[in-house]
């Protein structure tokens, strides 16, 4: 008995400590984020900028910046999800058996081409409006964790589980709605998460197409000799970046079912 | 079987060969089960009795043969809706992590339809009836239940709409013996009001024996050795591979079959005494008798104290006096918890008690070495099969 109640009462510590961590890190990593922003932005404002730096670093540019590469990322991370969640699906249902290794190879070729050649070969090839091409690419690029995600989240669903279900006369659709996909939300949220990172930081490539993105700042600074712009531009992608895996990580946290 | 009404479950020359496989997993099985009985599959490890049960209701569609629900063929029916006439109860109970206690159990009832307060009702019910409290455990999550609570959980939820069939698959296989048994225990008790027929499949034969009114010991292939009640399949093994399967021990397994209150208890064999009775008295009484103890009965009839001759002391008090009667046996006990006791007794007699705990009489190690020799004579008298020896 008094082992039972010392190992509950350790868990329920564990569990408050790992609450304290997920608040400090709900309020914490914006608060970094917005600090480096503030520190930034007072910086450029004790600085004389020349008509050059002038012209890139501005309001206006930063903001069409964040704009763009925010959509590009939303947009790509959308078309993954509805590519890459139910190919998953397929790939895990017994009937698919014979095909999905052959994807799952052609899905890590696709991983390991890099992101620059492909939005290139994108924009030169098949689509000539650069944020268009761009997001093609973001998506293609993101398809593969988002896939392993809903691979893997599908395939640890307890099998027992699974065969309870079927034995109690729910029909493979139910079970795949009721009981496989809420109990693989988890990992999925996890590919899911990092394909928003991945999209999120690799969106200022777009700016090599005319896509805009704070990839805009930093190639026209680096272009005419401007460090300060390269560096507001690097601040502008990685503030973004990080913001996005705090947003993936809240939503893991809060579409995770309860229960598991 | 010689019963003329139509079995709740037949099964015709029923086949399963796994694409890929030389020999069939199961190999043509004929059986019937009757309404209202547990029926246990037995056998080795991979002998196919779970491919056997899963062809009941389908979870393995057969390769040939048939199946009959009450008379009915259900071979071709809709498997999603054959199931939900068929409670189904495995090792891995696979209650849903994400859904309460409540949402599992009601899974069943919502597919077919019913009503929120019926389905409410209903839960409520079996939560009682499986000993769990539902104001505690309704809105609970699995994770927060124990094994054998969880266990309870997957019974009920196989009950949930009340289905004329339950299959069982090593259902309590996954818990620790003492779990196990309680789980058993209360699985007969329940049986005892719902009178389910009932498919139970287990790797050991005690479960089978403690558990089964019919057993079908499965050789490789699903191939059924023996047919039989416990009592016939232990005092007649129908060839070495069954006796073999039985095992050692096999007499006192047969003791298992018996129950105290089957047998003939002896009263009056022993002299007892009650509180008020002086050293003197019992003195006399024991003389009278030509026994070696007499027992202390207290206040209730409960029997309390063995006591010898020369633990009678005019000084001291008598409820101190030899010594104390280890635990009684209830009449509902088996002649092999009997057994237990009798051994841990001094004199080698077990005291037996009636359901409020009040002296019924005696059992001896010659009431339990004559009823041994009976099940013998009645086996011999079948004369059917194989008597095992008296070597265990
Ligand atoms: N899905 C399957 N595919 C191929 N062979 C199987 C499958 N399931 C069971 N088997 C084989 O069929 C035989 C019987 O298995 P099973 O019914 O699970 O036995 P038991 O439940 O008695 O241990 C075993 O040899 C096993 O390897
Ligand atoms: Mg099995």
């Amino acid at each position: 008995m008094t082992a039972v109640a010392v190992g509950s009462v350790d868990s329920r510590v564990v569990g408050r400590e790992r609450k304290f961590l997920r608040r400090a890190r709900y309020i914490g990593v914006p608060a970094a984020v917005a600090t480096a922003c503030v520190a930034m932005y007072l910086y450029v404002q004790s600085q004389e900028l020349d008509s050059i730096e002038s012209r890139i670093i501005n309001a206006r540019n930063i903001w069409t910046a964040a704009v763009e590469q925010i959509e590009i990322a939303l947009w790509a991370t959308a078309l993954t999800l509805v590519v890459a969640v139910p190919l998953g699906i397929a790939l895990t249902r017994p009937w698919a058996r014979r095909v999905t290794p052959i994807i799952i190879a052609v899905a890590n070729i696709g991983q390991g081409v890099p992101a620059i050649g492909l939005l290139f070969f994108i924009y030169i090839v098949l689509i000539r409006s650069g944020s268009t091409a761009a997001i093609l690419g973001m998506a293609i690029y993101a398809v593969l964790p988002v896939l392993r995600g809903t691979m893997v989240g599908l395939q640890q669903v307890d099998r027992g589980v699974v065969k309870a279900a079927r034995g109690m006369g729910m029909s493979k659709q139910s079970v795949l709605l009721r009981v496989e996909m809420p109990l693989a939300v988890p990992i999925l949220l996890t590919g899911v998460r990092t394909a928003l990172v991945l999209t999120v930081s690799t969106a200022v490539l777009a700016a090599f197409i005319g896509g805009g993105t704070f990839g805009e700042l930093i190639i026209s600074g680096q272009a005419q000799g401007r460090p300060l712009a390269v560096a507001v531009g690097s601040l502008g992608a990685a503030a973004l970046a990080i913001m996005a895996d705090w947003v993936g990580g809240i939503a893991e946290d809060l579409l995770r079912p309860k229960g598991l | 079987m010689t019963t003329s009404v139509e079995p709740m479950i037949r099964l015709d020359k029923l086949t399963k060969h796994y694409p890929g496989q030389e020999a069939p997993a199961v190999d043509g099985v004929d059986l019937a089960v009757p309404e209202g009985e547990i029926v246990i599959l037995v056998g080795p490890s991979g002998c196919g009795k779970t491919t056997t049960l899963e062809m009941i209701n389908r979870l393995i569609e057969p390769s040939s043969g048939r199946i009959f629900l009450e008379g009915e063929d259900v071979t071709h029916v809709n498997a999603d809706q054959l199931r939900r006439r068929m409670g189904y109860v495995i090792q891995q109970i696979g209650l849903f992590p994400h859904e309460t206690i409540a949402q599992n159990i009601a899974t069943v009832p919502r597919m077919l339809g019913w009503d929120d307060k019926r389905v409410n009702n209903r839960v409520d019910e079996l939560l009682h009836l499986v000993g769990l409290d539902p104001g505690r455990y309704r809105n609970r999550y699995p994770k927060e239940m124990s094994g054998g609570q969880r266990q309870r959980v997957g019974v009920a939820r196989a009950m949930a709409a009340d289905p004329p069939v339950m299959l069982m698959d090593e259902p309590f296989g996954a818990t620790d013996p003492i779990t196990r048994e309680r789980l058993q225990n209360e699985f007969l008790r329940i049986q005892e009001d719902i009178r389910k027929t009932i498919v139970f499949v287990t790797h050991d034969i005690d479960e089978a024996i403690k558990m089964g009114d019919r057993i079908a010991i499965l050789a490789e292939g699903s191939r059924i050795a023996q047919y039989d009640t416990p009592e016939t399949i232990l005092t007649s093994p129908a060839s070495g591979f069954v006796e073999q399967f039985l095992g050692s021990g096999i007499l006192l397994k047969r003791l298992n079959l018996s129950r105290v209150e089957d047998v003939h208890v002896a009263i009056g064999e022993w002299p007892t005494i009650g509180p008020e009775t002086t050293a003197e008295q019992a003195r006399q009484q024991l003389q009278q008798s030509g026994r070696t103890h007499l027992l202390l009965l207290d206040g209730q009839r409960r029997p309390d104290r063995w006591i010898a001759e020369i633990d009678l002391n005019p000084d001291r008090d008598m409820s101190q006096a030899g010594t104390r009667v280890q635990a009684c046996v209830d009449s509902r006990a088996t002649l092999n918890d009997a057994l237990q006791e009798m051994l841990l007794n001094a004199n080698g007699v077990a005291a037996v008690v009636d359901r409020d705990g009040a002296y019924a009489g005696t059992l001896d190690l010659e009431t339990i070495i004559a009823e041994i020799r009976e099940m013998r004579a009645k086996a011999l008298d079948n004369g059917s099969g194989v008597v095992v020896g008296d070597d265990t």
